[in-house]
């Protein structure tokens, strides 16, 4: 059982994250950012995230402030 | 300071020592004739006091080590001769845009290129004006003697920390290689408090980052704006010379650095001619001593300048003296210096000329 | 619930990172951000930020930086270290800074065995003035100034700088890292916190030569670019530790 923040002011739209997620929790969103570009959006229904931290740990720009676990 | 304070000393060694006395933390350079000795003598020394000395790769090297340290503060320093100036010239645009107390220490060669190392003053509108990218301004003194390339250390230092603005010691080969009698004394100026801006990690405050970087174009503005409004300060409370018998001159003889020496001598000969010469020494060549010199050219007095170069500090003279009277350039190039005798016959001439000319 | 991961404390307080989308820099950035805050350092650390992308290091970590002409960074990091030696000094660098222009700077200060941790990142490329050929750009690339790829007879070879310092007697420390997956950052992390630790113990440099992307100039989607890291750099500039003095 884990959480994740995402600062979307920060989120650049590279879409490292959707695909680093073990649990593909990470997902496009149909919002777009000021550049137009799809911002991206935890979406966890089930909690089935682990808190493993990697979608953070990847990001590169500390788009993902918080992880809990 | 008294007579028995002196001691004789070779120029380059003197400003080595003054360096040490004027609290100079750090010394980084590379070897160039004529001032390896500055190097030489700081090596041990340095070591000794177990204050910061670096062999550098390169000039380019000293120069950047010199801002590093100077940017945590403290002083430091580096020397080196004109075409090796020449590469520092990058960080000294640096230096001053980013308002860092830079001193450096220049004992001319001759040049252009590699040029050799005979003595010269060809260094003037590389020190003066500037070879780095931009619009910045050098605080630039000229010693005469040896006792002056003491004194003149010492206020390098000073300057460049109180005005936070790089500061070069435009010395010359022949100063730097001549033994004379001179005392040091104690460093007399103030020590500057450098708390407000100095890279010491950012304990118990927010972090500092020292860079010319301008992205902000209106920024930029007011910071070259800033950085000339700070010289206009400099320039009034730092601008500095000597004359001699200007008073009663018709014919004032110019010369900055060790050149003076001369004009001082031919000054002496013309009097018993009976010509009613001065002579006139820019200190600080900048800020220059525009002002004085335009003053005096409007009482008439016409200009002479003596210089071992095509006539670099000519030009800023005769801006000076802005046609209130007439100036006149005596030169070479570069290598023995202009002796009394050529430079008095060379007046001789002008005044002949000139006499000539009004009848 | 415990948090397993926050934004460091090292760096500035709404930093917004002005790299482009998929850039490697944050990460790296991040990971020194991290192991300043692990060995309580920041408030004692002075950095020499460089010429390129990497200048801006100072508008996102909150430790005071003086930036360096384009190659001088390790001499005025030398500078700053000399005058303050009680100071922790470490340069950020890109390859083009750190391996073309400022080359002899980088090699004198590892034969000095200065008290300095020196970070490269190597992306093959000039980034920030479009993606030139660079010292390391690799055999065949394409950049806008080898516009048929790297070749020997115009170009000679890349530039392996991990090596190169660890053969100099002053260098504690060098390593090649990479940013491409989790446990490469994992084990970036370790070598950016053995290049300070070399510099604490007073040994001698540290380096580290981070493998990062310039997605922009390689034209590629960011994990096009790792997989290039992953699976083409690395054989060109083979991950490892060269030289560890413990």
């Amino acid at each position: 059982m884990g959480k994740i923040v995402i600062d979307n002011n920060r989120c650049k739209s590279c879409y490292i994250c959707t695909e680093t997620c073990p649990k593909k929790l990470i997902k496009k969103s149909n919002k777009t950012n000021r550049l137009g570009d799809y911002m991206v959006e935890f979406d966890d229904p089930k909690g089935e995230c682990i808190g493993c931290a990697m979608c953070a740990k990847r990001c590169p720009d500390m788009a993902i402030t918080e992880v809990w676990r | 300071m008294s007579e028995t304070d002196k001691v004789l000393i070779k120029g380059n060694y003197a400003i080595a020592q003054a360096a040490v006395n004027a609290g100079c933390q750090c010394y980084f350079g590379y070897p160039i004739t004529p001032q390896t000795e500055i190097g030489e003598y700081l090596s041990g020394k340095m070591q000794e006091l177990r204050r910061g000395y670096v062999c550098a790769e390169s000039e380019l090297a000293a120069i950047n080590m010199v801002i590093g340290a100077v940017s945590t503060g403290v002083k430091a320093m580096t020397s080196s001769s004109s075409c090796a100036v020449a590469l520092m010239q990058e960080a000294l645009s640096y230096a001053a845009s980013d308002e860092l107390p830079v001193v450096l220490v220049n004992v001319m060669r001759a040049g252009p290129g590699l040029g050799y190392i005979y003595p010269a003053q060809g260094d003037y509108n590389q020190s003066v004006y500037g070879g780095g990218n931009g619009d910045y301004k050098i605080i630039v003194l000229a010693p005469s003697t040896v006792q002056e390339c003491i004194d003149l250390t010492y206020k390098s230092f000073y300057l460049a920390h109180k005005y936070k603005n790089p500061v070069i010691l435009l010395a010359d080969g022949l100063l730097g290689q001549m033994m004379e009698p001179a005392s040091f004394g104690e460093y007399p100026y103030p020590e500057i408090d450098n708390s407000s801006w100095a890279l010491t990690g950012a304990k118990g405050r927010n972090s500092r980052a020292i860079y010319s970087c301008a992205r902000d174009e209106k920024k930029q503005i007011e910071h070259i704006n800033h950085l000339f409004e700070k010289f206009e300060l400099i320039s009034k409370n730092e601008t500095s010379w000597e004359e001699f018998e200007t008073d009663d001159a018709d014919i004032i003889l110019t010369a900055f650095g060790s050149m003076t020496r001369n004009i001082k001598a031919a000054m002496k000969v013309l009097r018993e001619k009976g010509i009613k010469a001065g002579c006139f020494r820019p200190i600080t060549l900048s800020p220059f001593p525009h002002k004085r010199i335009n003053e005096l050219g409007k009482q008439g007095k016409d200009f002479i300048v003596v210089e071992m170069n095509m006539g670099q500090m000519f030009k800023d003279v005769k801006y000076a003296v802005n046609g209130e009277s007439k100036t006149e350039l005596v030169n070479r190039p570069v290598g023995e210096w202009l002796k009394v005798e050529e430079i008095v016959s060379a007046v001789e001439k002008i005044t002949e000329k000139s006499y000539a000319a009004s009848i | 619930m415990q948090q397993v991961f926050s934004i460091p404390k090292s760096m500035k307080e709404n930093f917004k990172y002005t790299f482009c989308p998929g850039c490697d820099h944050g990460i790296a950035i991040r990971l020194l951000a991290e192991v300043l805050d692990e060995l309580g350092i920041q408030d004692k650390t002075i950095c020499a930020a460089s010429i390129g992308c990497s200048v801006f290091i100072y508008d996102f970590i909150n430790v005071d930086c003086i930036e360096a002409p384009h190659g001088r960074a390790l001499a005025e990091a030398t500078g700053v270290k000399r005058a303050r030696p009680d100071k922790v000094v470490f340069t950020y660098q890109g390859d083009g800074d750190f391996a073309s222009i400022g080359l002899a700077e980088s090699m004198h200060a590892a034969f000095r065995g200065e008290r300095i941790t020196a970070l490269m990142l190597n992306n093959t490329t000039y980034g920030m003035t479009g993606g030139q050929h660079g010292p390391t750009t690799m055999m065949g690339q394409v950049t806008t100034t080898s516009p048929t790829g790297r070749n020997r007879e115009y170009y000679g070879y890349p530039a392996r700088m991990a090596e190169q310092i660890a053969l100099a007697d002053g260098c504690a420390f060098s390593a090649r890292v990479a940013l491409d997956s989790i446990q490469h950052i994992n084990e970036a992390k370790k070598a950016i916190k053995n290049a300070f630790q070399v510099q604490l113990d007073g040994i001698g440099l540290g380096f580290v030569e981070i493998l990062s992307t310039c997605p922009t100039n390689w034209h590629m989607t960011p994990e096009q670019a790792h997989e290039r890291v992953r699976n083409d750099m690395v054989k060109t500039f083979p991950l490892g530790v060269f030289k560890n003095f413990e």
